[in-house]
């Protein structure tokens, strides 16, 4: 009678199956399951860096692909994402303790004379989700206030959200002086909100257009990726 | 039926609502960033201009200028103490407007959403939420609002905590739906979800539908949804007029007044009760839409090929209601 009634004692189950069980209780957005898994995987041996990218990433990005095809919605997301930061809280000194390869930071926000917040703040749970740090600027944001908290927090991302097609162009106002400065380069920049589109964000000179929050995460780390291997490459 | 929105529905067959407000204001100088609210004590005659523009070219229904009018939103402006009086101004400017019709025309006291996300996800709760709605009910029925117009909402707790505002201040009411994602809300609520829920509500809506989300083609994909649910409580469509695009520095919405008035006709036709628009439908949308739904005769229930090929094509392949939508095979679960 090997149903799914019986009970699951996490510390029984293999490391493998372990990991396996890990995935499906953030997909169902367990917190006090994932913090046992994590406490499990940590006593027995599991480097902080393995039980972050190899349980809670690895099951994050099943969540935003599911999330990105129209199966999960945000309700479901964000008991996701809660479930993983309860795994992070744990993980967090661990990392900084062992030396660990930070994911990358982000400063979010809205841009000058957009208040709409709400992508944005999807947005910012999800990239915590994933094992970002983001610095949330809030709503109304003018160009000195996205380059002073980028320089000040060493970010890696500059993100700007718009809900307003009179705002949007504001995006580009940001890039421009990026430019100017020549400090575009310095940071990748992505940008979202529901009137933009891909043809958008290429016209103004963005890295990225991304079309939700879990699209946000997959650009994040494969951006993050890229410049690992361009440092790695000594370029 | 003492309503003065009943009384209408119960004399015709259709009725206009209005178009977009923040495109319009916008066209009148309003700064990005700067809360509309404000402009009802600060530049009330541009207001009148703007309830003006949808009387005038048809509108049976017209909503006030107080869509971010509760206190969530407005503390962003720090105008949060404001919240009665800037409804209260919003809906007397329109009574103006509305009792010099000539004709019947419903003052509809517009209020949106919160915009947080309600516990346990978020931290609004559900009588958090229900005491800002009611602080902004009661500011727009004392200044004369006919009906609540509950718009673009995504979160059905958030819907049902503005129905129990409306109860408390004793306001029938409207309430629509934002369909953006996949054919559902952000939340993941789909038509034949809303219908069901609008019924099983302490004080049904009025009318219920959607307004906003992607193009007018989706949102008539919705209102197909409701529909087929077989709940016979008057619709509303108010659509996008078509989808902004980026051109040489510009945004503008792509709808025509032309695709408008097919819209408009493919609303009626499909049997909605109250057709608008919602994001760049200006005076002149309204006009064509009003002279269509005037001259051109009822037709079949459109199909939902019918529709794509009179508005342009769906945003997603399902919209959650046709068990057609992607799923993922789930290996055993500890709950369920």
């Amino acid at each position: 009678m090997a149903d799914n009634d019986d009970e699951i004692i996490l510390s029984e189950l293999s490391d493998d199956e372990l990991v396996q069980q890990m995935m499906d209780d953030l997909y169902d957005g367990l917190k006090e399951e994932i913090e046992e898994g994590v406490n499990i995987l940590l006593e027995r041996g599991w480097a902080p860096y393995d039980v972050l990218t190899k349980a809670l990433v690895a099951g994050m990005t099943i969540v935003g692909h599911d999330f990105r095809d129209g199966i999960l919605f945000v309700p479901e997301v964000l008991l996701a994402a809660n479930a993983m930061k309860g795994g992070m809280a744990i993980l967090k000194p661990l990392l900084a303790e062992t030396g660990a390869p930070r994911m990358g930071k982000m400063v979010i926000g809205t841009v000058k004379g957009d208040i709409h917040d709400i992508g944005k703040n999807l947005v910012s749970m999800m990239m915590e989700g994933a094992g970002f740090e983001v610095v949330d600027l809030g709503i109304n944001n003018a160009v000195e206030k996205y380059l002073e908290a980028a320089a000040r927090e060493e970010a890696d991302i500059i993100g700007m959200s718009a809900l307003l097609t009179t705002t949007m162009p504001y995006m580009k106002v940001v890039i421009d002086t990026m430019k100017e400065q020549g400090i575009r380069d310095d940071y990748i920049v992505l940008v979202g909100g529901a009137p933009l589109n891909e043809e958008f964000g290429r016209a103004i000179g963005a890295d990225a257009y991304c079309r939700d929050a879990a699209v946000t995460v997959e650009t994040a780390k494969d951006f993050i990726k890229r410049k690992h291997n361009q440092l790695a490459a000594g370029g | 039926m003492s309503d003065a929105l009943s009384r209408l529905l119960a004399d015709r067959d259709w009725l206009l609502a209005d178009g977009a407000t923040g495109t319009n204001l916008f066209n009148m100088g309003l700064e990005s960033g700067e809360p509309p609210e404000l402009w009802n004590v600060d530049e009330p005659e541009k207001i009148r201009t703007l309830y003006r523009g949808a009387v005038e070219a048809g509108s049976d229904i017209f909503l006030t200028n107080s869509f971010g009018g509760n206190a969530s939103r407005l503390k962003l402006h720090n105008a949060q103490d404001r919240v009665r009086e800037l409804n209260r101004i919003a809906a007397e400017l329109g009574r103006e407007i509305a009792d010099k019709a000539g004709r019947p025309v419903v003052l509809a006291g517009s209020v949106g959403p919160t915009g947080e996300i309600m516990a346990p996800m978020g931290s609004l709760t559900h009588n958090a939420a229900v005491e800002m709605f009611h602080e902004q009910a009661e500011g727009l029925k004392e200044g004369g609002a006919d009906v609540l117009w509950i718009e673009t909402i995504s979160a059905p707790e958030e819907y049902k905590a503005a129905a129990e505002a409306a109860d408390l201040a004793g306001m029938p009411w409207c309430g629509t739906m934002s369909f953006d994602t996949a054919g559902r809300t952000m939340m993941g609520v789909t038509s034949a979800q809303m219908s069901a829920m609008v019924e099983k509500l302490k004080n049904p809506p009025v009318a219920y539908g959607a307004n906003c989300g992607v193009g007018a083609a989706d949102l008539l994909r919705t209102v197909t949804g409701f529909v087929a649910s077989g709940n016979e409580r008057p619709i509303i469509a108010k659509g996008n007029a078509g989808i902004p695009r980026f051109q040489d520095g510009h945004i503008h919405y792509d709808g025509t007044p032309d695709l408008m008035a097919d819209y408009a006709v493919l609303a009626r036709d499909l049997g909605v009760r109250i057709i608008g628009g919602c994001c760049g439908t200006m005076p002149d949308h309204l006009r064509a839409m009003r002279e269509a739904l005037e001259t051109r005769p009822r037709g079949e229930r459109p199909t939902l090929d019918e529709i794509a090929t009179k508005l342009g094509g769906f945003s997603s392949a399902s919209d959650g209601t046709d068990g057609e939508g992607p799923t993922r095979e789930r290996r055993g679960r500890r709950r369920g």
